[in-house]
């Protein structure tokens, strides 16, 4: 049984003026515990696709289901990470963790207490009470981090979580989001631009094609690497191996949509 | 170490001293400023440069004012004019606000009531006086429906593109934990909306006296704005500017505790 599944994914987006085909017949399945990575070009719908699988968008075609049950029955299990951090500036760090189990309804003391565990863990015990703006980018993605994980979600969607990051600091958090994610055993769907970040943390990359939005290529990745934390696995022999597989897939793409 | 440490002890101190000295003398200014206003105001009345019958001068509406703070008048007047205003201000921003937030939760109503919102905008509010105190009557109820009246469209309008203006992903970090349109107002929509909300409520202050006061020449037999017109056909002009003085006092004072209101509403990291 697939934990996470997409059927003939298609949607577009309509104006008064015309419409955008956004994605294309995307069919793929995730098993529980696993890590996928989209990879594409800009506009190629990746975050749309995020978005229908967290069940904010309606696909013009297609379903997701999520153990068997379509999305819409199972929202509390999904846990979105957006482009941006989107913390609340009025709230402070914690307020804005616990969002989720505010909206949920499920506010107890033993919530907080492990949203400010949580934080601790995270190395934010300083800024638990501050507001999101005397935080620094990677200190607002931690925060946004713990604020996606609180509700304890099994599938988590990840929209370019380190992108807004200086290199060291995205590095460290790649290894702390899979060292989580592993110990809890959540499965993920990350979408990045960055080859090199698919690689080290997933278990497979789908890449994307533009207009419209479709898988052109899947890469397994291999296992010496999948059970490596992502910074080892970057000096991995076959990361680079990998690395130049998936950047000649992209060059190909990019070379067509420019003729 | 510790040397250094005491230079940058030092430099903030030269930063503060150089802020509090900046502070003193635009304090020092807005001082001159007052005090060669009503100076030369009282000089030049007595002078007869200007006509001391229309103009009067500061002397005699200090004297007036001393009477009628002994008396109880100014009270008794200012009372009357203060609670319309503050009623109908609170009337006309509450109501605002919460049409605002009806035309936000209908994408459809709003589209459909947008021309009738721009015309009833466009419209001068204090023209519909008459109306109004047909309909409720001379009395408070006109006054303060008159100091509404004013503002709502304007509030209806700022605070709703206000609302429309919230970035989405907000809504969208919330909904992706399952919340209701309700949740979404209450923790996003409404509160990314304070500071624009503030700016309408420094707006409507100064409406809500327009209304009031006009609403006041139109029917009622007490208030400031009754006294201007009483002081207008009695020709007595030293009355009319007292009460246009105690007016401007008030409303300062109820800007002064909107800005404090502010304060307390939007965090600001600054201060
Ligand atoms: N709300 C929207 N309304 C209309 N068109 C949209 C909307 N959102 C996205 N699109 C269009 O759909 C296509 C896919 O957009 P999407 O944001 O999913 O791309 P993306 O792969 O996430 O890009 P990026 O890597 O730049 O974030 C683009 O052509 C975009 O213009
Ligand atoms: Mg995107």
């Amino acid at each position: 049984m697939s934990f996470l599944k997409l059927n003939q994914i298609s949607h577009q987006y309509l104006y008064k003026k015309g419409y955008t085909k956004a994605l294309k017949d995307i069919s793929f399945t995730a098993s529980e515990g696993s890590f996928i990575s989209l990879l594409g070009p800009s506009g190629c719908g990746k975050t749309t696709l995020l978005s229908i699988i967290a069940g904010l968008i309606e696909p013009t075609r297609g379903e997701v289901t999520l153990q068997d049950k379509p999305i819409s029955d199972s929202k509390s299990d999904i846990g979105y990470m957006l482009q941006q951090d989107y913390l609340f500036p009025w709230k402070t760090i914690l307020d804005n963790a616990l969002i989720g189990p505010q909206i949920q309804q499920k506010q107890k003391n033993a919530i907080k207490e492990k949203a400010i565990q949580m934080l601790e863990d995270l190395g934010l015990s300083d800024v638990i009470d501050s507001y999101p703006h005397s935080l620094s980018g990677g200190m607002r993605q931690r925060a946004a981090l713990v604020r996606t994980l609180i509700t304890d979600p099994n599938l988590l969607l990840l929209d370019e979580p380190f992108s807004a990051l200086d290199f060291q600091s995205k590095l460290k958090l790649e290894d702390l989001v899979s060292n989580l994610l592993h110990q809890y055993n959540k499965t993920s769907v990350l979408v990045t631009h960055d080859i090199g970040e698919a690689i080290a943390m997933s278990d497979r990359i789908y890449l994307m094609k533009a207009d419209p939005g479709e898988i052109q290529k899947v890469f397994e990745i291999p296992i010496e690497l999948r059970n490596l934390p992502p910074f080892q696995a970057r000096k991995h022999l076959k990361y680079q191996q990998l690395f130049d597989r998936v950047w000649e897939e992209l060059n190909k793409l990019e070379a067509k949509s420019i003729v | 170490m510790k040397q250094n440490q005491l230079s940058d002890d030092q430099l903030f101190k030269q930063y503060q001293k150089k802020i509090n000295i900046n502070r003193l003398k635009i304090i020092l200014w807005q001082f001159v400023i007052f005090i060669s206003f009503f100076g030369l105001w009282e000089l030049s009345s007595q002078l007869g440069w200007i006509d001391k019958l229309i103009f009067s001068s500061p002397s005699k509406i200090w004297m007036l004012f001393t009477e009628n703070l002994v008396d109880g008048s100014l009270w008794f007047h200012s009372r009357v004019t203060l609670f319309e205003t503050i009623a109908g201000f609170i009337l006309g921003t509450i109501s605002g606000i919460i049409l605002a937030a009806i035309l936000w939760w209908s994408d459809r109503l709003s589209k459909i009531l947008d021309p009738y919102l721009v015309v009833l905008n466009a419209l001068p509010k204090v023209a519909l006086g008459p109306i109004i105190i047909v309909a409720l009557g001379p009395g408070y109820l006109s006054i303060i429906m008159m100091g509404a009246i004013i503002s709502v469209i304007v509030t209806t309008l700022v605070v709703y593109s206000a609302f429309k203006e919230v970035d989405s992903n907000f809504t969208k970090v919330l909904k992706s934990f399952g919340a209701t349109k309700w949740q979404c107002f209450k923790e996003a929509i409404f509160p990314a909306s304070f500071p624009s909300m503030i700016s309408t409520f420094k707006v409507n202050v100064g409406l809500s006296w327009v209304g009031v006061i006009v609403g006041e020449f139109l029917v009622a037999g007490k208030g400031l704005g009754y006294l201007i017109v009483y002081g207008f056909q009695v020709f007595n002009f030293t009355l009319v500017l007292y009460s246009l003085l105690v007016i401007a006092f008030f409303a300062a004072i109820m800007y002064f505790l909107v800005e404090k209101l502010e304060k307390w509403l939007i965090k600001n990291p600054d201060n």
